[in-house]
């Protein structure tokens, strides 16, 4: 089956298309083919749904998307002019109710999202061949469907599908698994555990001499350690393991199919990951490339208040949701204009002088070359946490906000620099999502699963946790459970299958 | 072709209106969360399905924002409270989804949760409409109905076969012979017509608590009896000291305040059935809502007269006492005395709202 409907770009448009790439390449940027179709938003919303792709395995929750966005789109309350997704080549959709001036800042912005793809080092090792693995996985599941019925398959999705966040984002660029020892190797490691008790036969008046006390203690201590790590390769995992779905996939009671479900999934989980990573930088780069070619190239008199609407519409901020084009295409900005004044390094930073830093400029032009090099090496964190200044922070009125629990509101907190970072790096890590490992995978000795939240100042939904348990034993078969804070208490969750339970730490 | 995105929407509606069945009680109890849209269909809020992940209460969240303010400024609510439609920092707010579903849908969803019996339609399959209907041809007929197409192809054929047709100056002139016109056929349908009667005591001891249970009671009644006939025709009587036959809006919305006559009702149900709804003909159902406090001379003449008049031609007459602070509720113990005799004379107490699902069950079990 074909994979895409594409239709050619009426002239019009790929005249614009040719345009606005031919600039994007004069400005240095790097993309893979891009290949733009037009589509009305029925369609566009269907794509948006699928999360950019024609052909996914079936399942409500795509419906449910599209229903929202239908809705939002008929009652006026959102739109979506482009998607892009990240595979090779680039597929970009553009609306075709979108006006002419929009077609171009959005077909600009796309060659600044589909650069970002190809260069990006985070995105290095996602699949472009994304659509067809799609299409792969959704033929897998509806074989699945086929052989254990429509509604079996879609409760185990959704089953699969509580667990998705719960995968390790790093990991793709590290190696973690340990490589096991071979079996002559762990033969060997036995052998030499059998060897005598370390001490000599002797006569009794000469054994403080044949066996002295101090080395027969020595060889004792070194016994009990090597039992430790026994057991601690007994224990498993052997150390704590991010990717929780990987160790499900691995020693779950699963049949077969279950398994390859989940690792759609996971797979699934994986080609996205990156994209939560780098939403700021993303749409930052990309706003900074529409703005850059529209402002210099592509505009017209009479597309100009069309432009500067549409523009101003993406970029609004609103005190209690941190846009992240805008944060983005700034902090891009000012990083261009630091490096082509040449205020960074040690001699700004101890520059003491207000007056003189403010007018810092050594004219040395770095800045281009210095975004480039950002956006080929960072990710929203490693971004914020190099580049975020004070004085960008005040520029921007940011200011952090917290719960406050006594009336139930949000509540400024602070504006301090050290604190709005903190905030910031903090929800950025993880994509705000609680970092969760597999402890053990024979708790108790009783082969019950036990995970433990990282806890760093944010507790768990408890409603929620409690229903993920419940997905979670449904894999596991055996009690589940997870270490946590519950109002500031360490605590333990568990559900055995039948019913929750709620243990407070010390109590163990 | 069916799209894959029609197919997982479909699969979405078919869930969510299975949440709404599930959840069929509180619906039903609480009425005013049913909305209206248009005249078939309505529309019910619905809680959003979501699926559970390991994710951060408000408890110690925050985020980074942008704007003006000062320190300890508040910016947005948290999301437990009221109705869960405030929202800050980096999660969203619980969504509620409308879900739109026709009156018909609801109430087979009502019967499949009350476990209601379809209703066996009084009187014979012979009940009988007549109905015009504009289906055929005649030669014959008035220059009104005349029907140009079939008269013109007619001159047509005609000219072109005797040789009269001249293409370069193609003018038809259809003669007598030529003209056609619509003419009617007279069909006969089987008919099965309710007439529903709500009377509803309108005197100062019923709050609007208690006018808010009936219309809710009503609406799901008026939506079986909807589902079960093809038309269905409603009469709304409120009644203090006297009655008076009002429209349905007026019959929600009217409130007076006196002393109760139940009897006024009765005499003025009765004359709508002998003006309007002949026995043979039609399927009469009467619903009384009442607190139950007549006057007590009052009873003996409403026994009489439900006995004489209106039980008998009734399919159902149903009583619903609605609990009252100030009445004293006691014309339901005058109606259990009769109780027996008359199989489709239904009693009901209704408490409170709760108590609206039970008492719709009472009302429709019967199957009459």
């Amino acid at each position: 089956m074909v994979v895409t409907t594409h239709r050619p770009l009426p002239k019009e448009l790929s005249d614009i298309q040719q345009e606005m790439e031919q600039h994007a390449l004069d400005y240095g940027l790097d993309f893979f083919k891009t290949i733009f179709e037009v589509l009305d938003y029925e369609e566009l919303s269907m794509f948006a749904a699928y999360g950019g792709f024609p052909v996914r395995y079936p399942h409500w929750r795509f419906g449910a998307q599209y229903d929202e966005l239908m809705k939002g789109y008929s009652y006026g309350l959102q739109k979506i002019y482009e998607m892009v997704i990240n595979t090779d080549p680039c597929y970009a959709y553009l609306l075709s109710a979108n006006d002419i001036t929009d077609q171009k800042l959005v077909i600009a912005h796309v060659y600044g999202h589909c650069d970002f793809f190809k260069n990006n080092a985070w995105f290095s090792h996602t699949n472009r061949k994304m659509l067809d693995q799609m299409a792969n996985h959704a033929t897998r599941m509806n074989r699945h469907i086929d052989d254990y019925g429509y509604e079996t398959v879609e409760m185990f999705i959704d089953t699969c599908l509580s667990l998705e966040s719960l995968i390790d984002p790093y990991s793709p660029h590290v190696r973690r698994m340990q490589k096991t020892p071979t079996k002559e190797e762990a033969k060997k490691q036995s052998a030499d555990e059998n060897e005598s008790s370390g001490r000599f036969p002797a006569k009794q008046y000469m054994d403080p001499y044949i066996n002295p006390e101090e080395i027969l203690e020595e060889e004792a201590n070194e016994k009990r350690k090597k039992a430790q790590e026994l057991a601690d390769q007994m224990k498993f995992p052997k150390e704590r393991l991010r990717d929780v779905l990987f160790f499900l996939i691995q020693y779950a009671p699963l049949e077969d199919w279950q398994r390859d479900v989940l690792s759609i999934i996971r797979d699934e989980a994986y080609y996205f990951a990156p994209q939560g990573q780098t939403k700021i930088m993303n749409e930052g780069w990309a706003s900074f490339w529409h703005s850059t070619i529209m402002t210099r190239h592509g505009l017209t008199d009479e597309g100009l208040i069309n432009y500067a609407d549409h523009h101003s519409g993406t970029m609004a901020t609103s005190p209690n949701r941190l846009n992240p084009y805008k944060l983005g295409i700034e902090l891009l900005k000012d990083i261009e204009e630091r490096w082509n004044k040449g205020q960074f390094g040690p001699e700004y930073e101890n520059c003491s002088d207000m007056f003189k830093k403010e007018n810092w400029n050594q004219d040395l032009g770095l800045g281009r070359e210095k975004i480039f090099e950002v956006r080929r090496i960072h990710n929203d964190i490693t971004f914020i946490d190099t580049f975020l200044t004070p004085e960008f922070c005040h520029k921007n009125q940011m200011f952090s906000f917290a719960y406050n629990d006594s009336n139930r509101t949000y509540e400024i907190q602070s504006r301090e620099f050290e604190q709005i970072k903190q905030q910031l790096l903090n929800s950025l890590s993880n994509h705000g999502r609680p970092v969760i490992y597999v402890q053990d995978g024979n708790y108790k000795n009783r082969g019950e699963l036990y995970l433990e939240h990282e806890y760093l100042g944010v507790e768990l939904k408890l409603d929620y946790a409690q229903d993920t348990l419940v997905n979670l034993q449904a894999i596991w078969k055996r009690p589940v459970n997870i270490e946590t804070v519950v109002d500031d208490r360490p605590t333990i969750l568990s559900y055995d299958g039948k019913k929750h339970s709620t243990n407070s730490k010390e109590k163990e | 072709m069916v799209r894959r995105i029609d197919r997982d929407q479909q699969r979405f509606d078919k869930i969510i209106k299975g949440k709404v069945r599930q959840q069929l009680r509180k619906y039903i109890n609480h009425g005013e969360m049913i909305g209206r849209k248009g005249r078939e269909t309505v529309s019910i809020p619905v809680p959003n399905i979501e699926i559970p992940h390991f994710q951060h209460g408000e408890k110690g969240s925050g985020g980074v924002g942008q704007g003006e303010g000062d320190v300890g400024e508040a910016i947005g609510r948290g999301q437990d409270d009221g109705d869960g439609k405030g929202q800050a920092g980096n999660q969203q707010g619980q969504h509620i989804r409308e879900v739109e579903l026709s009156l018909d849908e609801l109430a087979d969803m009502l019967g499949e949760a009350l476990e209601l019996p379809r209703i066996e339609p009084k009187g014979d399959d012979a009940l009988t409409s007549k109905k015009d209907r504009y289906t055929s041809i005649s030669p014959t007929g008035p220059d009104s109905l005349r029907h140009f197409k079939r008269t013109y192809k007619r001159a047509l054929k005609r000219m072109i076969a005797t040789n009269n047709y001249d293409p370069i100056k193609p003018s038809i002139i259809p003669t007598k012979d030529d003209e056609r016109f619509r003419s009617w056929k007279t069909v006969s349908e089987p008919h099965t017509n309710a007439a529903v009667i709500y009377m509803m005591d309108v005197s100062g001891s019923m709050t609007d608590v208690q006018k808010e249970i009936v219309r809710t009671e009503s609406f799901w009644i008026d939506t079986w009896l909807k589902r079960q006939y093809d038309g269905i025709e409603r009469r709304y009587i409120v009644h203090d000291a006297v009655a008076h036959e009002v429209d349905e809006d007026t019959f929600y919305r009217i409130r007076e305040s006196g002393g109760t006559r139940i009897s006024s009702a009765y005499r003025a149900a009765n004359q709508i059935i002998q003006r309007d709804f002949p026995p043979s003909l039609w399927n009469i159902y009467c619903f009384q809502f009442s607190d139950g406090d007549n006057w007590g001379e009052d009873n003996t003449e409403c026994i009489e007269n439900l006995k004489q008049n209106i039980i008998p031609i009734c399919n159902l007459f149903c009583y619903g006492q609605v609990r009252s602070p100030y009445g004293s509720g006691d014309f339901i113990k005058e109606l259990r005395k009769i109780e027996e005799e008359w199989d489709n004379l239904i009693l009901s107490e209704i408490d409170d709202k709760e108590a609206i699902y039970g008492s719709i069950k009472t009302f429709l079990g019967t199957g009459k």
